[in-house]
């Protein structure tokens, strides 16, 4: 089972929607009963950084996802993905989960509008499990982005400046795009994350 | 590099796609749901419901469409027509929609764009604008389908939108639209000059050239079509094959 973790700021139901299509067992969740029980974890979010992780730090679930991602696999998407981070300065500097190393900072592309919404191509930087060859285009929403290490990075994007698009860290998965909206391609990403 | 959209518009009425000709009736298209299946597998970047019933009972049939559709369907949804309240936006992201688009209610209450951005986020605010060249040599704002001349003035109105938080803006000219003669570069360009947030340009598409042409004539994020589509004249990934002979960047 999947378990769609739900602390109150998620994009739950397109999430839940694209795996009950893809015939995943899957349960939206705030109970760490369920996380412990699950075989994988996917953390949504849509919103702001802080009240995000105020929200999952005050669903008692922080230490409960530190302590399963030793055993398995958890995908971030989006706000969900950034959460992955030690620290994230959107408004102000917050902690993290501190799952992957790096900060989550305003975008500064030059000449593009934010927040960088549309279709993007993943660049391959570092094949992963979800991941082996790149080139696809997946559907993005964000004005934050990671900074990070370029070992943690499956693929970028290009958006005036490169934007790690899936990051990635033992058992830890993060894609800043949404797999969810993103037709064939993320479907397909998904189905591979439901394999692990 | 982020790629140009295609998005087939489908009107929906009573939950039935309908296409208007002439002002003399609507012609029944098809079911919306199966429709957006079929333009989801043509290559879709995103799809566009515009409701046209407008009466109580219509919403929740409408509702009941996107969410049918966000079951099958994992490409962006926007939802128009009818909006009009914070309760609205609420309702039509509840049932699974990404994006809310408001025309009409935007320019006669303008606090409805930031209260929405704020609430929901810039990304989901999407504003419809029907607009018109004017004897002044500048373009007016209509509302109400382009029926009723709003004296305001186009370029004041999307600076304003942009201010407000807006995070797209589909840009309608009545001037092209159901013309067929391609869309309407000049206006798409005014208003591209004035604002960073992307632009969707509608109205008066007839051939696979003047996707071609809007992309290499102005700044537009996004091109949107219907009767194209709907009578089978095109399909999306006709005109994406099409937009690429021209190097222009799109999702395949």
């Amino acid at each position: 089972m999947t378990a769609i973790i739900d602390y109150g700021a998620g994009n739950l139901f397109s999430v839940k929607n694209a795996l009950d299509y893809l015939g995943i067992e899957n349960k939206v969740t705030k109970n760490a009963e369920d996380l412990r029980a699950a075989d994988r974890l996917i953390l949504p979010g849509v919103g702001a950084f802080p009240d995000a992780m105020r929200m999952l730090r005050e669903s008692g679930l922080v230490e409960v996802i530190k302590e399963e991602v030793q055993k398995k696999p958890l995908l971030g998407i989006c706000l969900g993905m950034q959460m992955l981070f030690e620290k994230g300065y959107e408004f102000e500097e917050t902690d993290g989960l501190g799952l992957i190393k790096g900060s989550v900072k305003l975008m500064t592309p030059e000449n593009l509008p934010i927040p960088h919404i549309g279709w993007n191509e993943l660049e391959l930087n570092k094949p992963c499990k979800l991941l082996e060859k790149g080139g696809e285009y997946v559907y993005f929403v964000h004005s934050y982005a990671a900074d990070c290490p370029s070992e943690n990075v499956a693929a970028y994007c290009d958006y005036g400046m490169k934007i790690p698009a899936l990051v990635f860290n033992g058992n830890v998965y993060g894609a800043q795009f949404h797999p969810e909206k993103s037709g064939e391609a993320g479907l397909e990403m998904l189905k591979k994350f439901a394999q692990l | 590099m982020l790629a140009k959209r295609i998005i087939p518009c489908l009107d929906v009425r009573n939950g039935k796609v309908v296409k208007g000709v002439n002002f003399e009736g609507v012609k029944d298209i098809g079911d919306p749901v199966e429709l957006a299946i079929e333009y989801n597998k043509q290559g879709a970047d995103e799809l566009v419901f515009y409701d046209i019933t407008a009466s109580y009972e219509g919403r929740g049939v409408m509702l009941d469409v996107v969410k049918r559709t966000a079951e099958q369907v994992f490409v962006p949804l926007c939802v128009g027509g009818g909006i009009s309240s914070i309760e609205d936006f609420r309702d039509t992201l509840r049932a699974g929609a990404d994006k809310v688009s408001v025309n009409s209610q935007a320019v006669k209450n303008p606090k409805l764009i930031s209260d929405a951005a704020e609430i929901f986020g810039s990304q989901c605010v999407v504003v419809g604008i029907d607009a018109k060249r004017n004897d002044k040599g500048g373009y007016s704002v209509f509302i109400n389908g382009g029926r009723v001349d709003m004296n305001l003035d186009l370029g004041d109105w999307v600076k304003e939108i942009s201010e407000r938080g807006a995070g797209e803006i589909c840009l309608n000219s009545i001037d092209t639209d159901g013309v067929r003669g391609g869309f309407d570069i000049d206006m798409l360009n005014f208003v591209c000059e004035r604002v960073t947030i992307p632009v969707i340009a509608s109205g008066g598409c007839g051939k696979i050239e003047h996707f071609s042409e809007v992309f290499e004539k102005t700044n537009s994020s996004a091109a949107l079509a219907a009767s194209l589509f709907h009578f089978k004249e095109l399909t999306v990934d006709e005109v994406k094959a099409h937009l690429k002979t021209h190097n222009i960047p799109v999702r395949t």
